[in-house]
């Protein structure tokens, strides 16, 4: 399994992360290394096997629309590193002129 | 309470176990309002007045919950983690914040992002991880009990390494909402106890149905405690052959192997059984845990949790500068794993393909519950290893979860129980899992090991 350093980047954007070249290097050995380690779920043989997403199945829990206990503005906002009003601040998306 | 503060106050700058410890003043009035209530005769919780220690990945309201990240490290939830509520209705006092690894992401506590904690009983060693805190804690005395997590062994393997009781609880049985998502299919609060009563006691007053998380299994809650005494016998207990083979080392095997011969002499059934897909466990556990943290800890982005990166002027920039200087190698290193077996090309070869793994290591379980009550072995391969001895090694850390993540796979649940290693040495766990919803019995087992065995080992020196 070889994980290239073209892929570390690609991956490090889809999940946000910036990485110097020295840490990609690094990156690219050790999801080589530990993928490699993974691939004997290649050789089990699941034709015909459903994925199990999950451990218990319960569909579908609804409840009555009824508001209940909620949170103030202020204690949802209480950690927000920049606030204006009742919102979450955040920087600009779309590069000013 | 005074004693478990002094206590805290002595061994805390050798165990490294909590993150938080509450003021003092607050908890000592705490405990004596409990006090004034007994004796006035009135009606109290099952575990009024005990000190406990919480996960610092389960939110307590107005309480640091950093999950021993950066990136919360000045994070103080506006709520109480439902566990954490019912816990403080059944007369808990939360008397501080165990320590962990980052997120939950680890085995040993070395991937704590402010200190590591150390095995109480060799401080040299590991308390394992990633609730290494809690067991840390409740074996060297700073609490007699705590909740955990435990998302691939993360109560059982630190437990078994401190010589404490840990319950990996079936998935559903207990609420999570309040505790910081790792892998949302996997992850379960679970109580860390010195005996196994206290596990029962714990586990009783946080478990059942929640409103507020849909995947809460609608089971009634038995009371565990009045059916602690009824001893093993007639249970039928399988023993998996693919739990006895390369990688387990011999010490373990000879205590372990001593545990169940202990249960057959207090009236056990013993049989041999085989879980043909137990060897991809540790694969198909960490794709599938490494893709759910790679789509949870996207809400890590420096918008809501206090840490954002200063002087970036776009939010791509920001979100990139945030996560990277706020988490941990280790959580890096699994969001990059994870976020690459479910991009686009891979998600079929890795994502579910880990998935339908999971779901045949789910049917060798179900069937071997159809021929006995529980499957029993040991919690972890090796006794506690020494610090720093596979933090350079993910996939050496990763082995020591191999009895464990199947619980969490298949969803059943699963107590590690100290056994005696014969040798006066380090502690060993002894796991004992049972199908979904089957805690009485598995609580019963473990209870008439306990009692036939003997109790655990006190208290280090320190």
């Amino acid at each position: 399994m070889a994980v290239t350093k073209e892929d570390v980047r690609h991956v490090a954007s889809l999940a946000r992360l910036a990485f110097s070249d020295a840490e990609i290097e690094e990156l690219a050995a050790e999801m080589s290394e530990i993928l490699g380690f993974f691939e004997s779920l290649a050789r089990v043989d699941t034709a015909g096997v459903e994925p199990a997403f999950r451990a218990l199945r319960r569909e579908n829990v609804v409840r009555d629309d009824d508001v209940g206990e909620m949170l103030s503005p202020d204690d949802a906002l209480a950690n927000a590193p920049d606030r204006e009003g009742n919102y979450f601040r955040v920087p600009g998306i779309l590069p000013k002129e | 309470m005074s004693s478990v503060l002094d206590r805290i106050e002595a061994v805390e700058p050798k165990t490294r176990a909590l993150l938080y410890v509450h003021d003092r003043g607050e908890l000592l009035d705490e405990a004596s309002a409990i006090d004034a209530a007994r004796s006035s005769g009135d009606p109290l919780g099952p575990i009024a007045g005990v000190p406990v220690v919480i996960k610092d990945n389960i939110a307590t309201k107005g309480i640091p919950t950093t999950a021993a990240s950066r990136i919360l490290s000045r994070f103080a939830p506006p709520y109480d983690a439902t566990a954490v509520e019912r816990l403080r209705a059944a007369g808990g006092v939360i008397v501080g914040k165990a320590n962990m690894d980052e997120f939950a992401m680890g085995s040993s506590n070395e991937n704590s992002a402010f200190v590591a904690a150390r095995n109480p009983w060799d401080l040299a060693r590991v308390p394992g991880g990633s609730s290494g805190g809690s067991a840390a804690a409740v074996a060297a005395g700073e609490a007699v009990l705590s909740l955990g997590s435990d998302t691939g062994g993360s109560v059982r393997q630190p437990s078994g390494f401190c010589g404490v009781v840990g319950v990996k609880p079936t998935y559903g049985r207990v609420s999570r909402y309040g505790l910081i998502a790792f892998a949302s299919s996997l992850d379960q609060i679970g109580p860390v106890s010195r005996d196994v009563e206290g596990a029962a006691a714990l586990l009783g007053a946080v478990a059942g149905e929640d409103p507020r998380d849909s995947t809460t299994g609608v089971e009634p809650v038995p009371d565990y405690l009045s059916e602690l005494e009824g001893g093993c016998s007639g249970f039928t207990l399988g023993v998996p052959e693919e739990y006895f083979s390369e990688g387990l080392s011999p010490d373990v095997e000879s205590a372990v192997r001593g545990a169940i011969d202990v249960l057959a002499a207090a009236g056990a059934n013993v049989r041999s059984i085989s879980l043909p897909h137990a060897e991809h466990g540790i694969s198909a556990y960490y794709v599938v845990a490494d893709a759910e943290a790679s789509s949870n800890l996207a809400r890590y982005d420096g918008i809501k949790y206090d840490q954002r990166a200063c002087g970036h002027r776009d939010l791509f920039d920001t979100y990139c500068a945030t996560r990277s200087e706020g988490f941990g190698r280790e959580v890096k290193r699994r969001i990059m794993l994870g976020t690459y077996a479910l991009s686009a090309g891979y998600r079929d070869e890795w994502y579910l393909k880990a998935q339908k793994v999971r779901a045949l290591i789910a049917a060798d379980f179900a069937r071997a519950f159809d021929e006995v009550d529980a499957v029993v072995g040991p919690t972890s391969p090796t006794r506690a290893f020494e610090v720093g001895a596979r933090i350079d090694d993910p996939i050496q850390m990763y082995l020591a979860d191999v009895y464990t993540t199947h619980a969490n796979l298949a969803g059943i649940a699963a107590i590690s129980v100290p056994c005696d290693p014969g040798d006066g040495g380090l502690p060993v766990g002894f796991q004992i899992m049972v199908d979904k919803f089957q805690e009485s019995a598995m609580f019963r087992i473990a209870r008439a090991y306990e009692r036939a065995a003997g109790l655990g080992r006190g208290v280090p020196e320190l």
